[in-house]
């Protein structure tokens, strides 16, 4: 993974001496509040509903076993023991107190973690696919650039007061885990002949008004990306809308102007840039970059390991666990492996230090020092040998990280809600708690397989409802908490919103009223190889709609 | 109103005329972007000023052509978290090749100066931050991945040189 040099890590540690400085001039009284506020969002600190919130940045998604250690310590020094992992790849702690932040902040430099850019109208951290340099269908390694990318946006002078937040995604997979589609700006790395360059979208987004990305370049040469990225920043700069927050996301500004007229004014901008203006990145930086996210070196293994058929055999709940849980690897004799951190009955995405600890010893021991975290928020050791699987599973089991569910219908994104969240008009954790328990049975969540509920507390839309096959979105009336269902949602490269189908129920009905959407599709399927999205597209939603609301 | 360039409070010698205000004969002074515009084309008659002050929806390109007759640009910022006039800055310096004063007026705080110099701003006009606290924030950051019209080579150029 990438390691800071001298210039990097100086940055960092003159940020934090520089919060500290803000912070003092805050709780001094010479920052007023509002005046503060700009400046702790670029640094992660949000005023949530019962105390300040720190989001710390996971670039791309990546941990190392010393960071992932560091969290836990954090966890358990200034939180109450946990942290939350979230769908940007990230972290947050939701009991910090504010004067210890900066101290957060040192401990967090020490090992090469920031929380720069984490909130405010900026550049957000870049996310990818959570299996990048270790998935078989990958064209290349997408984290070298996102790295650049990383760089490129710290502390960019253009661009820390835009009309809104921004976020850039970016896959390298035909098959596309990083939901580009509803991003800012995603990006999806192409070759043409020998040379890489991207296919920029820009526009996607979910929030109160969804939009699917526009095309708008199908080739950016790799030598130009970030020079083109510069010509779509500021034409959002200039010209997006800051009368209205609700309006002020790019996605806006693509719709209104049309795309036609968008993709013109960003090309116009592009070409108008003088030598002078362009970024100029060495190609030896470039290579200097990727040289950090070789491929680590895995000793030759069989293809299939006679001691993990082995366990499969003598283990029914480890044979699952295995065909749930793991993920092709482009070396023959290993695998991906995904950490649930969604078992039930606990905050989708939550982990507690000890069991963070675990997974840093696992890591340390059986994935060459590499840690995932997805945007399902879960975590993912990349890099394990099928022969290892057992004694990994026995150990993440022991510590109540065992669930075979990834991508299955307890495997749910679900925002914090109106627990902690002082945006939301509803709880999410416990109503998603709730369907989780209808299908608590392993078998027959496996009969089910793959089907990704998303859960939000509002339309603001941090559970990603638009775009979960089955989505659920909690709005307020009059006082009493309501939650709409969403059908047809994806994020992958088939993206599509899903649409609200009908009144919304209460929240002890949404449990049953999930259930007989999820016997309509067994019911109605090919084949158990029929997967829920594949059956609702071709039967189509007016069925399942139907199956809903269905009295019980 | 404390006027921070070059490292000290300076003497401000310029005056904004408002738009409608009649134009002074002499001394220095700078006008609206429209105002200025609608004097050079002949729409409004008066003494030329040297002096344009730019609004967040004003084009900088527009003032190409009149570039070399400018001393003062006034970049306002009606507040502070409107970002605009970064974008403004960094096409009067990087593109267009400005090479007079570039002064930030409005809502300017001194957490936002850091920001406004990398983007080619050299003059500060604020009543939130002093002297001191301008050179503190301007000497936050030591290195930059982005290139700017002062400061230091982009980190990327200066590894390779490394």
């Amino acid at each position: 993974m990438y390691r800071y040099d001298q210039f990097d890590a100086l940055i960092v540690h003159e940020r934090v001496a520089q919060f500290r400085g803000q912070v003092a001039r805050r709780l001094s009284g010479e920052l007023l509040e509002d005046e503060f506020k700009p400046l702790r969002l670029q640094n992660g600190v949000y005023l949530q509903l019962h105390a300040y919130m720190l989001r710390i940045a996971i670039p791309y998604g990546q941990l190392s076993p010393v960071q992932l250690r560091r969290l836990a310590e954090i966890a358990r020094d200034y939180d109450r023991g946990f942290g939350h992992f979230t769908t940007r790849q990230n972290i947050q702690f939701n009991w910090v107190a504010l004067k210890d932040i900066p101290d957060v902040l040192e401990k967090l430099a020490e090992v090469e973690m920031h929380a720069i850019q984490t909130s405010g109208n900026c550049i957000r951290n870049t996310t990818t696919d959570h299996f990048a340099g270790a998935a078989q269908d990958e064209l290349l390694d997408p984290r070298a650039w996102c790295e650049i990318i990383r760089q490129w946006s710290t502390f960019h002078p253009e661009f820390a007061f835009l009309p809104r937040k921004f976020k850039i995604a970016v896959t390298a997979a035909e098959h596309d885990r990083a939901a580009i589609r509803v991003h800012d700006v995603g990006l999806h790395i192409r070759k043409r002949g020998d040379e890489v360059g991207f296919e920029v979208h820009v526009g996607g987004g979910q929030g109160r008004t969804p939009h699917l990305a526009a095309l708008v370049n199908p080739f950016v040469p790799e030598a130009q990306i970030l020079d083109y990225l510069e010509a779509i920043m500021r034409v959002y700069n200039r010209h997006g809308r800051r009368d209205n927050k609700y309006k002020a996301r790019i996605k806006i500004l693509v719709s209104e102007l049309g795309e036609a007229e968008y993709i013109r004014q960003v090309e116009e901008e592009f070409a108008a840039q003088r030598p002078g203006e362009k970024i100029d990145l060495p190609a030896s930086e470039v290579a200097r970059i990727h040289a950090y996210f070789a491929l680590p070196a895995l000793a030759a293994r069989p293809a299939v390991s006679k001691t993990l058929e082995a366990a499969k055999a003598a283990d029914p709940a480890f044979a699952r666990w295995t065909r749930a849980n793991l993920h092709p690897h482009k070396v023959a004799g290993y695998t991906s492996v995904t950490v649930s951190l969604k078992p039930l009955g606990v905050a989708p995405g939550d982990a507690t230090g000890a069991q963070m600890e675990v997974v840093a010893d696992l890591c340390e021991k059986y994935g060459h020092a590499d840690i995932r975290v997805s945007h399902a928020q879960n975590l993912i050791l990349p890099h394990v040998a099928l022969a290892d699987l057992p004694a990994v599973y026995a150990a993440l089991d022991a510590a109540g990280l065992g669930a075979a569910n990834e991508s299955r219908i307890t495997d749910m994104i679900v925002c914090p809600g109106l627990d902690y969240c002082n945006l939301a008009n509803a709880r999410s954790i416990p109503v998603a708690l709730a369907v989780q328990k209808v299908f608590a049975d392993p078998a027959y969540e496996e009969d089910i397989g793959k089907l990704h509920i998303n859960v939000s507390g509002c339309i603001n839309a941090c559970g990603h409802h638009h775009v979960g096959h089955i989505g659920i979105l909690g709005v307020d009336k009059k006082g009493e908490e309501f939650y709409q269902i969403l059908l047809g949602g994806r994020a992958d490269e088939k993206a599509a919103l899903g649409e609200i189908v009908g009144p919304g129920l209460k929240a002890e009905d949404v449990p049953a009223a999930i259930h007989r959407v999820v016997e309509f599709y067994r019911a109605g399927r090919t084949s158990p190889a029929e997967k829920f999205i594949d059956t609702l597209e071709r039967i189509g939603h007016q069925r399942f709609q139907e199956a809903l609301y269905a009295a019980g | 109103m404390p006027l921070v360039k070059g490292g000290a409070e300076i003497a401000n010698d310029w005056t904004f005329v408002p738009d409608g205000a009649p134009l002074p004969g002499l001394g220095r002074f700078s006008v609206s972007f429209s105002r200025y515009l609608g004097l050079k084309q002949g729409q409004e008659n008066g003494p030329l000023p040297n002096g344009v002050r730019l609004g967040p929806v004003d084009d900088p390109g527009q003032l190409e052509p009149f570039l070399p007759e400018i001393a003062l640009i006034e970049v306002d910022f009606p507040r502070y978290t409107d970002g605009r006039g970064y974008s403004q800055a960094q096409l009067l310096r990087r593109r267009y090749g400005y090479p007079g004063e570039l002064r930030a007026v409005g809502h300017v705080l001194r957490d936002q100066i850091f920001y406004m110099h990398r983007s080619g701003i050299d003059a500060y006009e604020t009543r939130r931050a002093g002297l001191s606290e301008v050179v503190e924030a301007l000497g936050e950051f030591t290195e930059a991945y982005q290139p700017a019209v002062s400061g230091p080579a982009t980190i990327f150029r200066e590894r390779d040189g490394a």
